[in-house]
């Protein structure tokens, strides 16, 4: 059965650092309607953060340019993000999600923010391309717990 | 002794120097809490220092980094590293990095920690 879109948001911001909190936020503050453990949120939060960050630092690199960070629930309690970017690219996509891979050692990354989204959500796909800037698509099927009302 | 050097909050004992890292720890501050912290270690030279998570919100892969970074530098000058209070969150991150393998991570009773 397709599920129906209950909510949606398109944010643009310039790729300064300072989003990286903003973004984050944003997407917590989008999920809550779901009503999200705090493990689903603090997962969301820091998939959402890696991505922005990985257009900030890498597609963008030294450049100023515009991030998107598009979100989605539908009614399967699915939620789904698209972080965008129109920078560099990757050449290469598999090896850039590969455990430790990383083009910039020299600022102390660690190349683990693909594996770190891969870990905290159900998907993540990657299209990317030299020149062509990056677009990551993650998705996330938050639970339904019974909970009690305070 | 409970002091503040550029903002970092650290207590110093005996030659340990414990580091209590805050609020999130992400790309855009990463850098300056690493540059305040390697100041603090070159200037006072501890034996130990222990990087204390117990009061970081957020940390993604640039905390990582700031921690594995720290251990380099750590191992460079022959202290001893060790990380303290991760919160679950902090340590799914640790563990999918295989931190624990090169650092020793230590889950430190409240009622044991020097408060300030
Ligand atoms: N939006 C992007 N534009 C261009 N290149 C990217 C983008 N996102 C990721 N990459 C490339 O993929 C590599 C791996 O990204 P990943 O987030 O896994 O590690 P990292 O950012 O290098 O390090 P860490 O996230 O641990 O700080 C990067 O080093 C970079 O070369
Ligand atoms: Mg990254």
């Amino acid at each position: 059965m397709k599920s129906t879109v209950v909510n949606e948001v398109r944010l643009a911001f310039p790729s300064v650092s300072a989003n990286e909190a903003f973004a984050r936020s944003a997407a917590a503050s989008f999920c809550a309607q779901l009503n999200p453990t705090f493990d689903e949120l603090s997962d969301i939060k820091c998939a959402v953060s890696e991505a922005v960050t990985n257009a900030i630092v890498h597609g963008y690199r030294d450049a100023l340019g515009e991030v998107q960070l598009s979100m989605k629930i539908t009614d399967d309690r699915v939620f789904r993000a698209e972080i965008k970017d129109k920078g560099c690219g990757i050449s290469d996509v598999e090896e850039a999600m590969r455990p430790l891979f990383t083009t910039d050692p020299e600022n102390e990354r660690s190349g683990m923010g693909f594996t770190i989204i891969e870990n905290f959500m159900d998907s993540l796909r990657v299209v990317s391309a030299p020149g062509k800037g990056t677009r990551v698509i993650i998705t996330k099927k938050l639970s339904m717990l019974p909970r009690v009302k305070g | 002794m409970l002091e503040y050097e550029n903002a970092l909050k650290c207590i110093t004992s005996g030659k340990c120097l414990t580091v209590y890292l805050e609020g999130d720890i992400d790309h855009h501050n990463a850098r300056t809490v690493r540059s305040r912290i390697d100041t603090k270690i070159y200037i006072q030279r501890p034996e130990e220092l222990i990087l204390d998570l117990s009061r970081v919100n957020f940390m993604d892969s640039s905390g990582l980094g700031l921690i594995l970074g720290r251990y380099t530098k750590a191992v460079e000058l022959g202290i001893l590293f060790k990380v303290a209070n991760p919160s679950p969150q902090i340590r799914k991150i640790l563990d999918l990095a295989g931190t624990e393998r090169l650092i020793k991570i230590e889950n430190i009773p409240l009622r044991e920690q020097r408060m300030y």
